[in-house]
C-alpha cells in the first residue's frame, strides 16, 4: 500500500517568493531521504515552492476564478511530499517519526486510494472495463 | 500510545529494522540462524518493555543492543560449559566486543555489505529453491512465518519447518557469511535474482488459488529488488530485474477486471497504468544499459516490457523490436517458453500464420506438455486464422492445464466464443 507523507511547515503560508530551506536542514533531510531510498520504500518525493509563488483556482458559481498567492485565508500549506510504499499505516507512521523535522513542522500521513477501495459504480466511472 | 498501537508500532519497527539487525548480528556470530534467534529474542524483549516505556527514540539501536547482550550472555554460558574451549571462548568474546563496536558504526551508516552478505547467504545454492524463498522473505523481507505461509498458500508448519531446515543446512554446510567474489559471484547473484523474481511472479500471476494476483507479494519483491539495487549498485542485472518488476507492476491495476478476472495486456486500459512505477522502471532499465548490461536476461525482458510501456495504444507497439529482443533472449538462454513468446511477437509483427509456424514447432516439446500457455497461444492464433474448431480445442486444453481459477474461466470463455453459433 502507498502513503503520501505531506510536509506542513508552519509559517510557509506566509513565506516570501523564493524562500528556500537552509543548507543544514537540507543535508539532514537528504540523509533521511536516502534512508527511505535504501529501505526500498521511496517511490517519489518533491519539495514545493511557497504559495506566494503559486495560485489558487476556485469555482464560485461553477466558474473558475484565479487568486494569486499568498492566500490570506490559508492556515497551513503543504511544503513538500513523499510517496512511499509500505506494508501498513503503522510503518508509514514509523517512517514519518524518523524525519529530522523541526518543531514548526507537521507531517500528515494519507493513504493513497487504490482502485480496489472504490465501490463498483465508482470503479466503472473511473473507466474500469466492465 | 495504547497497547495495540504499541504492538503495531513494534511490528512496523521490525519490518524496517529486522534485516539490518539480523545482518549485523550474523557478521558478529557468523551464523545466520543464530543471528535470527538473537534478533527474535530482542523483539521479545521489545514486546515486553516498550508497551510500558514507549518506543525508544532509536528503536534499531535499542534492538541491536538487546540482541548483543543476549549474544554475549550466550557465548559466556557456552564457554563455562566447555572449559576446554575457554581460550577460544575468550577470543570469541574479544572478537565479539570488537565486532559489536563495528556493528554500532554499521548500524549508523554502512550496513549495505552486511545486508548483501545476508541476501547471498539466504539464497545460497546449497538450499532448495523454496527454502531460499522462505528464508529471504523471513530474513530480508521481515515477514513472519504466518505471512509467508499465507502468501504461498501452504501450511504455516510447512514454512516453519522449511526455515528451520534451511538454517540448519547453512550451519552444517558451514556456508560462510560473505559476499562471493570471482567466478562464483555471477552464479550466486543469479540465484538471488531468481528468488526475488519468483516471489514477484507468485504475486503477479499466482500459480495456485482463487486470486489472479497477490499485490502485497509483488510489493515485497519490489522492495527487496530496490534494496538490492542500493547495496549492489554496480550490478546491471539487478537494475534489469528491478526495471522488469517495476514495469510489470505498473500494469497491475489494469490487468484485473471488476470481478477479479485477468485482463490481457493488449486489452488493458493503458490510462490506468501506473506512471510512477513505469517511470521508475524505465529509469532502472536505462541504468542497467548504462552499466553495459543491455543484453542481460532480465534487462532484455525489461526492454521488452518497456516496448509495451512506451506504446500509448496497443497499435503503436513495436512488435518487430520485441521479436528481435526475444530472439536475443532465446540465444542467451534457450528456452521453449521464450520461443513461445517470440512466436507471439512474430505473429503480431508478421501475421498469425508466421507465428503459428513457430508455435507448431513447439508442440512436441516435452517441457511444454503441461504448460497452459502453449495451447492458449496456439488457440489464439488459430482463432485469428479462422480455424475455430481447432482453436476451441486448444482453449479447452489450456483451461484444463491452468491451476489458476480466474485464468481457467477466461480460457473457457474464449473456447465458448469459438463454438459454432
Amino acid at each position: 500500500m502507498r502513503f503520501m507523507m505531506l510536509m506542513i511547515p508552519k509559517g510557509y503560508e506566509k513565506a516570501e517568493p523564493g524562500t528556500m530551506p537552509d543548507a543544514k536542514a537540507v543535508a539532514a533531510m537528504t540523509k533521511y531521504n536516502e534512508s527511505l531510498q535504501k529501505a526500498g520504500v521511496l517511490l517519489a518525493l518533491d519539495g514545493l515552492h511557497p504559495p506566494s509563488m503559486g495560485a489558487r483556482v476556485s469555482f464560485p458559481g461553477g466558474k473558475p476564478r484565479v487568486t494569486d498567492g499568498p492566500f490570506a485565508e490559508a492556515k497551513e500549506v503543504v511544503g513538500g511530499y513523499w510517496m512511499i510504499q509500505v506494508r501498513s499505516k503503522a510503518e508509514a507512521i514509523e517512517w514519518a517519526s524518523r524525519c529530522p523535522a523541526s518543531e514548526d513542522e507537521v507531517i500528515e500521513i494519507r493513504q493513497v486510494q487504490e482502485m480496489a477501495d472504490f465501490p463498483p459504480d465508482v470503479q466503472k466511472a473511473a473507466g474500469r472495463p466492465a | 500510545m495504547s497497547a495495540p498501537e504499541t504492538h503495531q508500532a513494534i511490528d512496523a519497527v521490525w519490518r524496517i529494522e529486522s534485516a539490518r539487525l539480523i545482518a549485523g548480528l550474523a557478521r558478529i556470530v557468523r551464523d545466520v540462524g543464530l543471528a535470527e534467534e538473537l534478533a527474535q529474542d530482542a523483539l521479545v524483549a521489545a514486546l515486553e518493555q516498550w508497551p510500558g516505556s514507549g518506543v525508544p527514540r532509536n528503536p534499531g539501536a535499542w534492538l541491536m543492543a538487546a540482541a548483543k547482550h543476549r549474544a554475549i550472555d550466550m557465548l559466556r554460558r557456552r564457554t563455562l560449559v566447555e572449559r576446554k574451549h575457554q581460550e577460544l571462548g575468550r577470543d570469541v568474546e574479544a572478537h565479539l566486543a570488537a565486532a559489536a563496536r563495528d556493528a554500532d558504526l554499521a548500524m549508523e551508516d554502512d550496513f549495505g555489505d552486511d545486508l548483501l552478505r545476508l541476501v547471498f547467504t539466504a539464497c545460497h545454492p546449497v538450499l532448495a529453491v523454496e527454502a531460499r524463498v522462505a528464508l529471504t522473505l523471513r530474513l530480508l523481507g521481515g515477514l513472519t512465518t504466518q505471512e509467508i505461509a499465507r502468501a504461498f498458500l501452504v501450511a504455516e508448519a510447512t514454512v516453519a519447518q522449511r526455515i528451520v531446515r534451511a538454517k540448519r543446512t547453512l550451519s552444517e554446510a558451514r556456508v560462510p557469511f560473505e559476499i562471493p567474489v570471482g567466478a562464483d559471484r555471477a552464479e550466486r547473484l543469479s540465484s538471488v535474482l531468481q528468488v526475488i523474481y519468483l516471489v514477484f511472479n507468485e504475486g503477479y500471476t499466482a500459480t495456485v488459488g482463487d486470486d489472479w494476483m497477490r499485490p502485497a507479494l509483488c510489493e515485497d519483491a519490489l522492495r527487496l529488488g530496490r534494496i538490492l539495487a542500493e547495496i549492489a549498485p554496480g550490478e546491471p542485472e539487478v537494475h534489469g530485474l528491478v526495471a522488469l518488476m517495476e514495469i510489470q507492476a505498473s500494469r497491475a491495476n489494469a490487468r484485473v477486471g471488476p470481478s477479479g478476472e485477468p485482463v490481457l495486456l493488449l486489452e488493458q486500459d493503458r490510462s490506468r497504468w501506473d506512471h510512477i512505477l513505469m517511470r521508475r522502471g524505465l529509469a532502472a532499465l536505462a541504468r542497467a544499459e548504462r552499466l553495459g548490461g543491455a543484453f542481460g536476461p532480465y534487462a532484455l525482458q525489461a526492454a521488452i516490457a518497456a516496448c509495451h510501456a512506451r506504446a500509448v495504444t496497443p497499435q503503436e507497439t513495436d512488435w518487430a523490436r520485441i521479436a528481435v529482443l526475444y530472439e536475443t533472449l532465446a540465444r542467451l538462454e534457450p528456452s521453449p517458453v521464450v520461443e513461445l513468446n517470440r512466436a507471439v511477437a512474430v505473429a503480431m509483427a508478421s501475421g498469425p500464420a508466421a507465428g503459428l509456424e513457430l508455435v507448431d514447432a513447439l508442440v512436441s516439446e516435452p517441457s511444454l506438455s503441461q504448460y497452459h500457455l502453449l495451447p492458449s497461444v496456439r488457440g489464439d492464433l488459430l482463432e485469428k486464422l479462422g480455424r475455430l474448431d481447432e482453436a476451441r480445442a486448444e482453449f479447452e486444453r489450456a483451461a484444463s492445464l491452468t491451476k489458476n481459477a480466474r485464468e481457467r474461466a477466461l480460457l473457457l470463455g474464449r473456447a465458448k466464443a469459438c463454438a459454432p453459433a
